[in-house]
């Protein structure tokens, strides 16, 4: 199955946003790399507003990732709830 | 007492509609096909462009907050860096040659590149589409900006900075990157899409940025790091808005297929050969290094490249034509780019080495099958020679490719002791490159290739074959900017400031 997978510049701000997103995908893997971190996922990930709300202790828009996002890989899918990341096989 | 009203507020989805499809409108008195007029001659066929959207449904009130977010993030960086002597935080100054290809080769590619998103963004007539090319043209921008002034520090202290917008438009090794964006830009808008959108984007861009940043921040360049991941936040966005339009196009009509197959051959082999400049960045010119190029590779290339053609087996497309000389590359290119550089030092504006021992060690346990066999031996001589008093210089010009205008230096992919070399004739005029990919790509469109500007025979029509004169043309201070690091300024410089910034003599 292809890896989809999703970077984000490792800092204060993202280390909530990681937490959750290893929450949600326990199948993912994080790659902790100099100053960034990389979590790739077989076939699909989601990362999901109510588990970072919850690990960061304060309303959180999803779009908000767009600040420390580095790169990610997938076909993207984004509401007001998750952000999913997928390949079609 | 005043209540405050809480209006609802618009789901994500809904918001995007509204700042998108209702900003648009019927033109009443000039015809679509007169307003749009670029947007049939490429052949592509499209049905409904509201069938077009942005997955992350960013809309302009949105991006100019992030945004505003992100630049005062860089600026909190770059004015720490500044003020703390940042420079003389890095592994050593070799590191600098690859800030100066990037500031003088890639940088005015991102001011290129937010040209063409300007450009498209008019010529495109879906509404969704022409918001995505606005918000890439206004990050483009920021990219070359960001960079510059970030960058703009180190020229302060250090050679070779200070002529990058005359490098960019006269040096031999920036027309590289200067013709693959001045080739997309005077293409049509689907394919300027497919070429910067796609290609460099989505399947090139992470092995620029992710592994060469990361490697800046192992490097103690701070000011690299924050301008890199500052533009990197926005490519996420550029590298979606690259494959919606390719499924876009791929969906609206079964007769787009091979057109869109042949830009991605094509881009894909333009865009591969610009990145071997990183190659050797990221092989040699990092002092301490996070991965090498093969490594990045396959994580980029093999892993992330091979899904995204998988996803897009569904629509019929194939990986690229040039994929597997690509893969037949991979082992040998930094190589011989450095090779190249090294012995051309005299024309660049950044310096180049002979790789120490323990540089040499690393890349042969990095490239087992390729290092000692083929590299190896060729530094060694190199180094004897430099040793003996007669160091290895080139003063003969190189064979340029018309097609993506590099040194003819690649050898035959399947036989790397035999340089790759092909011609071809056009309306009585022979024509040279350094691989099948950049002969087919001419041989598609000879018309546009025969314009091309080649840095090496313009030295001859246009400055008589005068080396010095050529250097006062480029801004090149012989001596300066050019050159062995071993024994340069910036080496004597940097040792001398930080043994100034860890003593009191």
């Amino acid at each position: 199955m292809s890896t989809v997978f999703i970077a984000l510049q490792a800092n204060e701000e993202t280390r909530p946003i990681i937490d959750a997103i290893e929450i949600d995908n326990p199948q993912a893997v994080v790659n902790r790399q100099p100053a960034m971190v990389k979590i790739d996922a077989p076939g699909r990930l989601v990362v999901r507003r109510e588990t970072i709300e919850e690990q960061l202790g304060r309303a959180y828009d999803l779009q908000e990732l767009q600040i420390n996002l580095i790169t990610l890989s997938g076909n993207v899918d984004e509401d007001e709830d998750t952000l999913t990341l997928s390949w079609n096989e | 007492m005043d209540m405050k009203a809480t209006k609802k507020k618009l789901g994500m989805k809904e918001r995007y509609r509204v700042l998108t499809r209702d900003l648009g409108w019927e033109p009443g008195y000039q015809s679509k096909e007169a307003i749009f007029p670029y947007v049939r001659y490429e052949g592509i066929k499209v049905h409904d462009w509201d069938k077009w959207e942005d997955p992350f449904r960013l809309t302009m009130d949105a991006y100019w907050k992030y945004q505003a977010e992100k630049e005062r993030k860089f600026y909190a960086i770059i004015d720490a860096h500044a003020q703390n002597n940042g420079h003389l935080n890095l592994t050593d100054a070799r590191y600098l040659s690859a800030l100066k290809i990037f500031l003088q080769a890639i940088s005015p590619g991102e001011y290129a590149a937010h040209k063409g998103f300007a450009r498209i963004g008019r010529e495109f007539p879906g509404v969704g589409t022409q918001v995505a090319c606005q918000m890439q043209a206004i990050d483009e921008i920021r990219h070359a900006q960001t960079q510059i002034h970030a960058m703009s520090n180190y020229n302060r202290y250090y050679d070779g900075f200070h002529a990058f917008a005359d490098a960019r438009d006269r040096i031999w090794y920036t027309s590289v990157a200067r013709s693959f964006f001045d080739d997309a830009m005077s293409a049509g808008p689907f394919e300027f899409m497919i070429a910067i959108g796609f290609s460099f984007e989505y399947v090139l861009t992470n092995l620029l940025f992710v592994p060469f940043m990361s490697g800046a921040a192992y490097n103690g360049d701070m000011a690299t790091v924050t301008f890199g991941f500052s533009a990197q936040s926005d490519e996420a966005r550029h590298m979606t808005l690259g494959l919606e339009c390719i499924k876009f196009m791929l969906e609206q009509d079964p007769d787009n297929l091979p057109i869109v197959q042949g830009w991605i051959d094509k881009w894909f082999w333009r865009g591969f050969r610009v990145l071997g400049l990183v190659s050797t960045m990221m092989d040699y010119m990092l002092p301490k290094r996070v991965m090498s190029w093969r490594e990045a590779w396959e994580i980029y290339g093999v892993e992330n490249g091979g899904a995204l053609f998988r996803d897009l087996a569904r629509y019929g497309i194939r990986p690229p034509k040039g994929w597997d000389d690509a893969e037949k590359a991979i082992d040998h290119m930094s190589h011989q780019f450095m090779l190249g550089l090294y012995q051309w030092s005299f024309g660049t504006a950044f310096h180049s080495w002979i790789p120490s021992d323990d540089d040499m060690a690393w890349l042969s346990a990095k490239y087992p099958d390729t290092f000692d066999r083929h590299y190896r031996p060729r530094w060694a001589h190199i180094k004897q020679l430099k040793a003996a008093g007669t160091p290895f210089k080139n003063y003969g010009l190189a064979r340029l490719c018309q097609c993506c205008q590099l040194p003819c230096v690649f050898t035959e992919p399947g036989d790397p002791t035999l340089t790759c070399h092909r011609e071809t004739v056009y309306k009585g005029e022979k024509y040279q490159f350094c691989s099948d990919g950049c002969k087919d790509i001419f041989e598609h469109e000879p018309e546009k290739y025969i314009q091309a500007w080649l840095p090496m025979p313009a030295l001859f029509s246009e400055l008589g074959g005068d080396v010095a004169a050529w250097m006062d043309w480029v801004s090149l201070r012989d001596g300066a900017d050019n050159g062995d690091y071993d024994g340069s300024r910036d080496q004597r410089h940097f040792d001398e400031w930080r043994g100034l910034a860890t003593s009191n003599l």
